[in-house]
């Protein structure tokens, strides 16, 4: 799976070497990996056409950019593309000059539109709005009380009685007026497109309500039939939006480009994770590469930026490259690490990353057992290691628990890290960036164009619009570091690891 | 490469450092110079999100929701303790009548709105190859999956010239039979061992259904003559326990269940004992819905099943239930559930729905692992065996 287009591109263009131009020929060879690609990303068979057609119109006798193998230019026109399908109008709420401002919920069973209403009504109220969530999904057994639970916690007033749906629904607006609720989140039962009697249902209940939006909720694990699922309830309500659901899952979510070629209307919100918190306005350059299999780079970046304070790490990034990196400060970036997560979630988000090291199990509990090592040691000794002798090891690992090899292990592996970080610091200015600029000049050293554009990079930043300059291809000029210091690596090894970066 | 892979295995602390570098001085310089470039940002524009927050935290998870049967809401629900039941089983209460659909009643009803794109292929002379695409779009499209699909095309175009059967409707049916072919001899009885306290785990994602699953089978045991007792495994999900008991009502069972938040290990492990002290045959484990992409929840997962197993508990099957809608990530839920707990069958739900929930096959023929049941609505009655012959013509139609 991770096998990314960019690699399969490089197969074949590999042999056509660097051309001018791209070649139908050519062309028509990569777009049926793209083809295959994206049904791999459940993305509808229909649109992958569309999409096809599109993109064989633009990348046929495209000049190739100087900075881009015709790989990367292929990939570029392709992450542009599915940008582009996914984005359009983004989803901008206006509130209802007659308060309140009604929205509707409606998807199949399972979709996670419960969970999803309770969710939004958390984000309005953080909007400074005064929700009121309506339990009209009198369906399921206990889904009133699931909602009811989700209000309680985020403090959110819920409103129900067991009546039917459309009379739940009506009182609903009336207990809103009369409370002073601004934002009223309709939550319906699951239904299937096909159900007839179902599908008049909701009609009637958003007939009453008059929503000023309507969500379909939709599952980012969906298959080919979201297609058939956006038309029929885009049919029946005439939808506003989409609300992407579970994406804190593997799943590529193809269907969300489905969803949105045959609703013609913007998926508006996505939903992260198990948290009440953990939902959004969507990203579409994100869900681009995730579609094309190239990790999630931005996540990650949040991520690290949400872990790291700016200036600690900037302070900390200055340290390393000076070679002043002290066990300490190996410790306390550690901490910082495992804020953003369990290590093999974060493996997995980078892209390119070849698939044997994302499989490699990264247990969490190595590191616990790295800091129990370093905690053993004295301040003395965690400034400068070189202090420990045998009987120094002996006392530390008695008092982590580990072994003196382990412990020894340990601080030559740190010993590497820190001369090369050194050198990688000597090889620039004092700026942060420049260094690794340099080096990523170095280790390439093919002249394949220093800014290359792959994945990570600089392309999809390209595509949201400019005005970013600096940061392009970060991750990129990262990956020597990888490998701290060690000659088992071969050069092709990392020319490699550079090529997928 | 392989040396470098050699070498990240060996030495998995390098690796842990070479990470933690990357983060440091990459991810340390990236944001100095993001933040100080932060007013040309456009990336993030939502205020509130806290992403670190969505990966990695202590065992915790949601079910989101799941289809049901129709009923009131808001029904009252017992609160707290462990041993909580909502019925006797045994008791004399009026239960719905179970009325069985058939397999192809079902489906007949959901395709009828999208079939027929391979019917003017059927009637056709010698297949072109605009046919043989189509005939792999169909397949596609039923979420086989790209690379099984082609597979299968090829293997009959193969056979297709040996044996001379060109036509539309030879073709459709060498390829049906080659499916049939594939998922044809398996086992798929459920499991239950006499004089043991058996224990039938659910397991998968969220929203496929799992709870549902659950009142359907516990309704069919109860008909055969077993004695189940349900046990509310998903301590997570708002609201789960109350689910699960309402369909132990409508079932007939007893329903084991612990607090919310608990552990979920124990309401299995305490489930069993109950059901060994009251003479129940088989325990049917709910479990929490959870994205197998999540390493502590699939790790919660297995110690469920490890403590299932204890005496007297016997985990006789895990059933994997997977949602018809899904897509090529099917086989990755697959996968990794497998490894976390040995799955032993499929639960194929939401079949009456549109979707033609091809990833099982893709699954089952990868992976063997037999497809045992398939849901076909919300009422109590709407679970029937897995008919292959069915589900196969079932894509096409």
């Amino acid at each position: 799976m991770f096998q990314t287009l960019t690699d399969k591109f490089e197969g074949i263009f590999g042999r056509l070497g660097r051309k001018g131009r791209l070649s139908e020929a050519d062309v028509n060879e990569a777009l049926k990996e793209i083809r295959v690609a994206l049904l791999e990303a459940d993305v509808h068979l229909s649109v992958v056409r569309n999409l096809r057609s599109r993109i064989k119109e633009r990348a046929i006798g495209d000049e190739v950019h100087a900075a881009l193998n015709p790989a990367q230019q292929v990939v570029k026109i392709v992450n542009e593309e599915l940008t582009a399908s996914l984005g359009g109008e983004t989803i901008k709420i206006t509130y209802a000059s007659r308060p309140p401002t009604v929205v509707l919920m409606a998807g199949l069973q399972g979709a996670g539109k419960t969970t999803s209403a309770a969710k939004l009504a958390r984000w309005f109220k953080a909007q400074g709005r005064n929700p009121l969530l309506v339990g009209a999904d009198l369906q399921r057994p206990a889904a009133v009380e699931q909602l009811r639970t989700l209000g309680r916690s985020i403090d959110v007033p819920v409103f129900s009685e067991p009546s039917d749906p459309i009379a739940v629904a009506g009182a609903a607006i009336e207990e809103a007026r009369k409370t002073g609720r601004d934002v009223v989140i309709v939550d319906t039962a699951g239904r299937l497109a096909i159900d007839e009697a179902l599908m008049e249902e909701v009609h009637r209940v958003s007939d009453t309500v008059e929503p000023d939006y309507t969500f379909l909720v939709v599952d980012a694990m969906t298959g080919q039939d979201a297609v058939n699922v956006a038309e029929a309830f885009h049919q029946r309500l005439a939808l506003d939006g989409v609300v992407l659901t579970k994406l804190d899952g593997d799943a590529r979510g193809g269907a969300a480009l489905s969803v949105k070629e045959v609703v013609g209307r913007p998926i508006a919100f996505a939903a992260t994770g198990e948290k009440m918190e953990d939902f959004e306005l969507f990203h579409p350059e994100r869900m681009a590469s995730r579609i094309l299999g190239m990790g999630d780079m931005l996540t990650l970046i949040e991520k690290a930026e949400q872990a790291y304070e700016a200036d600690e790490a900037e302070e900390a990034a200055a340290r390393m490259l000076e070679g002043q990196f002290t066990l300490d400060d190996f410790l306390e970036q550690m901490q910082q690490l495992k804020k953003m997560g369990p290590l093999q979630n974060l493996v997995g988000m980078l892209p390119g990353l070849p698939k044997e090291m994302r499989n490699v199990d990264v247990d969490d509990r190595e590191i616990a057992r790295i800091e129990a090592i370093i905690r053993s040691m004295t301040t003395e000794e965690r400034a400068n290691p070189k202090l420990i002798d045998a009987s120094r090891r002996g006392r530390i690992s008695k008092g982590s628990g580990t072994n003196p090899t382990q412990v020894s292990g340990l601080i030559t592996q740190f010993g590497e890290m820190q001369k090369m970080m050194k050198r990688l610091g000597g090889m620039g200015t004092k700026k942060v960036k420049t260094p690794r600029k340099a080096k990523r000049g170095k280790a390439k050293g093919k002249g394949k164009g220093g800014r290359v554009t792959p994945k990570g990079g600089t392309q999809r930043r390209t595509t949201t619009g400019g005005g970013r300059v600096t940061p392009k291809g970060t991750k990129a000029q990262k990956s020597p570091l990888m490998l701290p210091g060690l000659d088992r690596i071969n050069d092709d090894d990392i020319e490699n690891m550079m090529d997928r970066f | 490469m392989s040396d470098f892979v050699q070498f990240v295995t060996e030495n998995l602390i390098q690796t842990l450092i070479a990470v933690l570098v990357v983060f440091v001085v990459g991810g340390g310089a990236f944001i100095a110079v993001r933040s100080r470039g932060r007013d040309l940002e456009l990336i993030d524009d939502s205020p509130d999100v806290d992403i670190s927050s969505r990966i990695g935290d202590v065992v915790a998870d949601t079910d989101v929701a799941e289809p049901d049967d129709e009923g009131a809401a808001g029904v009252d629900h017992g609160d707290g303790d462990t041993f909580d039941d909502s019925t006797a089983a045994g008791a004399v209460v009026e239960l719905e009548e179970l009325v069985k659909p058939s397999f192809f009643e079902r489906l007949s009803k959901a395709r009828s709105a999208f079939s027929g794109y391979l019917g003017t292929l059927v009637g056709s002379g010698r297949l072109g190859d605009d046919d043989w695409e189509a005939l792999e779009d169909a397949l596609i499209q039923a979420d086989v999956g790209v690379s099984v699909a082609m597979k299968l095309i090829e293997d009959v175009k193969a056979t297709a010239a040996q044996s001379g059967a060109e036509d539309g409707a030879g073709v459709l049916e060498l390829l049906k039979a080659r499916m049939h072919d594939e998922l044809a001899g398996k086992q798929r009885d459920l499991c239950l061992e006499e004089g043991k306290t058996n224990v039938w785990l659910f397991v998968g994602v969220n929203g496929v259904g799992k709870t549902t699953t659950i009142g359907k089978v516990g309704r069919r045991l109860v008909d055969e003559g077993h004695r189940p007792l349900m046990a509310a495994g998903d301590t997570f999900r708002a609201a789960a326990a109350e689910q699960l008991m309402m369909w132990g009502e409508r079932a007939g069972t007893d329903v084991v269940r612990g607090s919310e938040g608990g552990d979920p290990a124990s309401v299995i492990f305490d489930g069993v004992a109950a059901a060994a002290a009251r003479g129940c045959d088989v325990v049917l484990g709910d479990t929490a819905g959870r994205l197998h992409n999540k390493s502590n929840l699939m790790d919660e997962l297995g110690k469920v099943r490890r403590v299932a197993d204890r005496d007297p508990g016997h985990v006789s099957e895990v059933l994997l239930v997977l949602d018809a809608t899904t897509g090529q990530n099917g086989m990755a839920q697959a996968k990794v559930f497998t490894e976390a707990v040995n799955v032993t069958g499929i639960v194929l739900t939401k079949l009456d729905g549109s979707a033609r929930g091809g990833i099982v096959f893709a699954v089952e023929s990868e992976l063997s692992i037999p497809v045992k049941l398939v849901g076909l609505g919300e009422k109590v009655g709407d679970l029937v065996d897995f008919d292959p012959v069915a589900f196969v013509d079932a894509l096409f139609d």
